[in-house]
C-alpha cells in the first residue's frame, strides 16, 4: 500500500478528535432527532385526518344507498350499486350472497367475503380488469342485510398510500440532506478551526526552535482565536523583554565585573611581587578587601535590579507610611547634606500611605538623595540656593516622591539614557559610583507599577518617582452601624 | 562565650570558627542540619550561627525545631540569599538576626556579640552608664558628669543603642538597621556624620573620649579608664 493511506487516516483521525468536530456531531445528532420527530408527527397526523375524511365520505355514500334500499329493497339497491359502480371514482360496492358468490359489485375481494363481520375493515382487493399482482387496499364497511346478504361499501386507499409513500420519501431525503449538510458543515468548521490551531501550533514550534521574533498569526477577524493569539503575543513580547533584560544583565555582569576583578587581581599580584615589608603587604590585602566589597556591592545592585525588573512583589508588600519613611531618610541625610553645603529641605505631605516594599522604596529614596548630594552644586555667587529638596505629595491621584538638586542637571536628550544600567555621563565619570543608582530606582518604580521621570529643576535636576496611590478607604466614609 | 557554627562549606565554617576563637570565644563547627540540631540541643551555647542552606536539614527547619523545643538561644542566620523577603522569612522562622554572604568577619563578630548581650538581663536596664556618661531611658535624659546634654530623639536612640552594647563593636549596618530601621545599603558615609555629631555633643567637655571608631569595623562606646 502507498504511504498516503496511513497519512490520510491520520489526518481524518485528527479531524475526528477535534472538539469542534465532536461539537458539530452532537449538533447534527440533535437535528436528525428533531427532523425524524417532526416528519413522524406530520405523517401520523396526516393519516389520521385522511382516515377521518375517508370514513366520512363512505358514510355519506352508505346513507345514500340506505335511502335507496328503504325505497325499493334489494332490487333498488342492486340497481343503484350497478349504476354508481360504473361511474368513475374510487368507491367499491359489493353484494355477496350467503354462499359467498358475488351478486353484484365493481371489485373483487382478495379474502373470503363470508369471514367478514359487520363493521369497519381494511381488506385487499382488485378492480375487475386487474391481475392479482396489483396490491390494493380498501377501507370498507360491512353490513349484513336480511337474507344473509353481505354488503361491502368502501373506498380505495390508494390516495392514502401514495401520500404515505410521499412522506416516507420526504423523510428519507430530508434525513439524507441533514446528514450531508451537517457532515459537510462539521467538516468545514473543523477544518477551519484546525487550520487556525495548526497556525498557532506551527508558530509556537518555530518559536521553540529558537526563532524568538516569530509571533502567532492574527487574522484581524477579532474572533476568539485572534484574542488568544493577541494575548499570547503580548506574553511573548513581555518574555522577550525579560530575556533581553537578562541577556543584557549577563553581558553587563561579564563586562563590568571583569574590570574590578582585574583590578583586584592586579593589586594582589602587585603586592605579592613588590611588597617589601609586612606593612606594605598588609596594605595590599586591605585594598583587595575594599575592591571585593565594591564588587559585592555592584553584584547586589545588579541582582536587585534584575529581580525588580522580573519579579513580583506580592510576598513582601506592606503598608508603608510615607511621611515616616521619607522623613526618616531626610533626617538620615540631613547632617551629610549640611556638611556638603547643600541644605536638605523636605516637603512631605502628611498621612500618605503606600502598599509597597519598604526596604526597596527606602533604598530608592536613599539613592536619589545620594545622587543629589553627589551631583548637586552648593550655593555660589550667582544666587543659586544649592538646596536639595525631598518632596512627597499626592498629585492627580498618584503619589509623587521627588528629589531635586541645584546642580548642572541632565540635558533633555540624555535623560532617557541615564536610566540604563552602567550608563554614566561623561562629566560624572570622575565621581565615585558605577552608574547603577538611577537604574535601580527605575526598577523599583516599575516593580511597584510606577514610573520614573526626570525633570528640569531650572537649574538642576528633579527626579520624580511616580507611584500609583492605593485605594483610599477613609474610616469616616464608612457608615456607622 | 560558647558559639556553634552550623555551616556545610567546611572551609568557610572552619574559617569562621577559628576567627571566633581568635576573638576570644569558644566555637564548635557542625557541617549539616541534623548534626547542628543535635549539638545545639545537647550543648549549652550562647549563640548559634546557622547557614540557611544545609544538607539533611535546612537551616530554617533547624531553627523551628529548636524553637519547638523551647530553646531561646539567639540565632544569627547566614545566607547567600540576600533578597528582601528572605530576611523576613528567616526572622519569622525564629532567627534573631540575618547576615547576607559574603560578609565581613567584623560584622559577623559584632552581631554575634550583640545577640549574646541581648540574652543578658542587664541589657534591659533603665539607665546605662559608661564612665561619667549616663543615659536614663525613662526620663529620656543624658548627662555627663551630672551636666545635662540635649539630644535630638534620633541621637538619643543612637546613643542608647551604643550604650546598650557598651564595650562591643557596633557596625554601621547594625546602626542603620536598629536605630533607623532601614535594611538597605547606603553608598555614602551617612552614619559617620551622625556619629561625629553625637560625639561632638557628648564629648564637648574635658573628660576622656568615650565614643571610639574601630577601624574597618564600626564604633564602640567604652570607658578607657576602667
Amino acid at each position: 500500500m502507498s504511504a498516503e493511506r496511513p497519512g490520510m487516516r491520520q489526518a481524518a483521525g485528527r479531524i475526528f478528535r477535534t472538539s469542534a468536530f465532536r461539537l458539530s456531531a452532537v449538533y447534527l445528532l440533535i437535528f436528525v432527532f428533531f427532523a425524524v420527530f417532526v416528519l413522524g408527527y406530520l405523517a401520523w397526523n396526516t393519516r389520521r385526518l385522511l382516515d377521518a375524511q375517508i370514513t366520512e365520505t363512505i358514510e355519506t355514500e352508505i346513507n345514500g344507498l340506505a335511502e335507496q334500499y328503504r325505497l325499493g329493497g334489494v332490487r333498488q339497491l342492486i340497481m343503484t350499486m350497478e349504476r354508481r359502480g360504473r361511474q368513475s371514482g374510487s368507491f367499491l360496492y359489493l353484494l355477496v350472497d350467503p354462499r359467498g358468490d358475488s351478486i353484484t359489485g365493481n371489485a373483487i375481494l382478495r379474502v373470503p367475503a363470508l369471514d367478514q363481520k359487520p363493521g369497519w375493515v381494511e381488506l385487499p382487493f382488485n378492480w375487475p380488469d386487474e391481475t392479482e399482482e396489483v396490491h390494493r387496499l380498501a377501507k370498507l364497511r360491512v353490513f349484513v342485510l336480511p337474507g344473509n346478504l353481505r354488503l361491502f361499501v368502501g373506498r380505495d386507499l390508494e390516495e392514502r398510500a401514495r401520500l404515505e409513500e410521499a412522506i416516507r420519501r420526504a423523510r428519507g431525503w430530508s434525513l439524507l440532506m441533514v446528514l450531508l449538510l451537517g457532515g459537510f458543515g462539521a467538516w468545514f468548521v473543523t477544518r477551519r478551526v484546525l487550520s487556525r490551531v495548526d497556525g498557532i501550533a506551527g508558530a509556537t514550534a518555530r518559536i521553540m526552535d529558537g526563532n524568538l521574533a516569530e509571533r502567532l498569526p492574527v487574522t484581524n477577524t477579532d474572533d476568539e482565536f485572534d484574542r488568544l493569539a493577541i494575548h499570547l503575543n503580548q506574553m511573548l513580547d513581555r518574555m522577550g523583554e525579560l530575556m533581553a533584560g537578562l541577556r543584557e544583565l549577563s553581558d553587563n555582569v561579564a563586562h563590568d565585573l571583569r574590570t574590578p576583578l582585574t583590578r583586584l587581581r592586579n593589586g594582589a599580584e602587585e603586592s605579592l611581587r613588590c611588597a617589601q615589608s609586612l606593612e606594605e603587604s598588609r596594605h595590599g590585602l586591605e585594598r583587595a578587601i575594599e575592591e571585593s566589597d565594591q564588587l559585592i556591592r555592584i553584584f547586589d545592585a545588579l541582582l536587585m535590579i534584575a529581580r525588580a525588573e522580573t519579579g513580583n512583589l506580592s510576598t513582601s508588600l506592606q503598608d508603608v507610611a510615607l511621611d515616616e519613611l521619607a522623613g526618616g531618610i531626610a533626617e538620615l541625610y540631613e547632617p551629610l547634606a549640611e556638611e556638603a553645603g547643600m541644605p536638605l529641605r523636605s516637603d512631605i505631605e502628611p498621612g500618605l500611605k503606600l502598599r509597597a516594599n519598604r526596604a526597596l522604596i527606602g533604598q530608592a529614596l536613599s539613592n536619589l538623595v545620594e545622587n543629589a548630594l553627589k551631583y548637586g552644586s552648593p550655593p555660589d555667587e550667582s544666587g543659586r540656593t544649592g538646596e536639595i529638596e525631598l518632596r512627597v505629595r499626592r498629585k492627580d491621584g498618584q503619589i509623587e516622591l521627588s528629589v531635586a538638586d541645584r546642580g548642572p542637571g541632565i540635558p533633555e536628550e540624555e535623560r532617557e539614557r541615564v536610566l540604563e544600567r552602567f550608563v554614566r555621563l561623561d562629566r560624572s565619570r570622575a565621581k565615585p559610583g558605577f552608574g547603577l543608582g538611577l537604574s535601580l530606582v527605575n526598577a523599583v518604580a516599575r516593580l511597584h507599577g510606577g514610573t520614573l521621570r526626570l525633570e528640569d529643576n531650572s537649574p538642576g535636576l528633579r527626579v520624580v518617582l511616580v507611584l500609583p496611590a492605593p485605594v483610599v478607604n477613609d474610616p469616616e466614609i464608612v457608615p456607622s452601624p | 562565650m560558647k558559639i556553634l557554627v552550623v555551616e556545610d562549606d567546611v572551609e568557610a565554617g572552619r574559617y569562621l570558627a577559628r576567627a571566633l576563637t581568635e576573638a576570644g570565644h569558644v566555637a564548635d563547627h557542625a557541617v549539616d542540619g541534623e548534626q547542628g540540631l543535635e549539638m545545639a540541643l545537647s550543648g549549652s551555647y550562647d549563640v548559634l550561627v546557622i547557614d540557611r542552606m544545609l544538607p539533611k536539614r535546612d537551616g530554617l527547619s533547624l531553627i523551628m525545631a529548636l524553637r519547638a523545643e523551647k530553646r531561646t538561644t539567639p540565632v544569627l542566620i547566614l545566607s547567600a540569599l540576600g533578597q528582601v523577603d528572605d530576611r523576613v522569612l528567616g526572622l519569622r522562622a525564629g532567627g534573631d538576626d540575618y547576615l547576607t554572604k559574603p560578609y565581613a568577619f567584623t560584622e559577623c563578630l559584632a552581631r554575634v556579640e550583640a545577640l549574646a548581650r541581648r540574652q543578658n538581663p542587664q541589657s534591659a536596664q533603665l539607665t546605662y552608664r559608661v564612665g561619667d556618661l549616663e543615659l536614663d531611658r525613662l526620663a529620656h535624659r543624658v548627662t555627663r558628669s551630672g551636666e545635662e546634654i540635649l539630644l535630638q530623639p534620633r541621637e538619643f536612640r543612637l546613643l542608647e543603642y551604643l550604650m546598650r552594647h557598651a564595650g562591643q563593636v557596633v557596625t554601621r549596618t547594625m546602626l542603620l538597621e536598629n536605630v533607623w530601621d532601614y535594611h538597605f545599603d547606603p553608598q555614602t558615609n551617612v552614619i559617620d556624620v551622625h556619629i561625629s555629631r553625637l560625639r561632638g555633643k557628648i564629648e564637648r567637655g574635658q573628660g576622656p573620649a568615650l565614643l571610639h571608631t574601630v577601624r574597618g569595623a564600626g564604633y564602640m562606646i567604652r570607658d578607657n579608664e576602667r
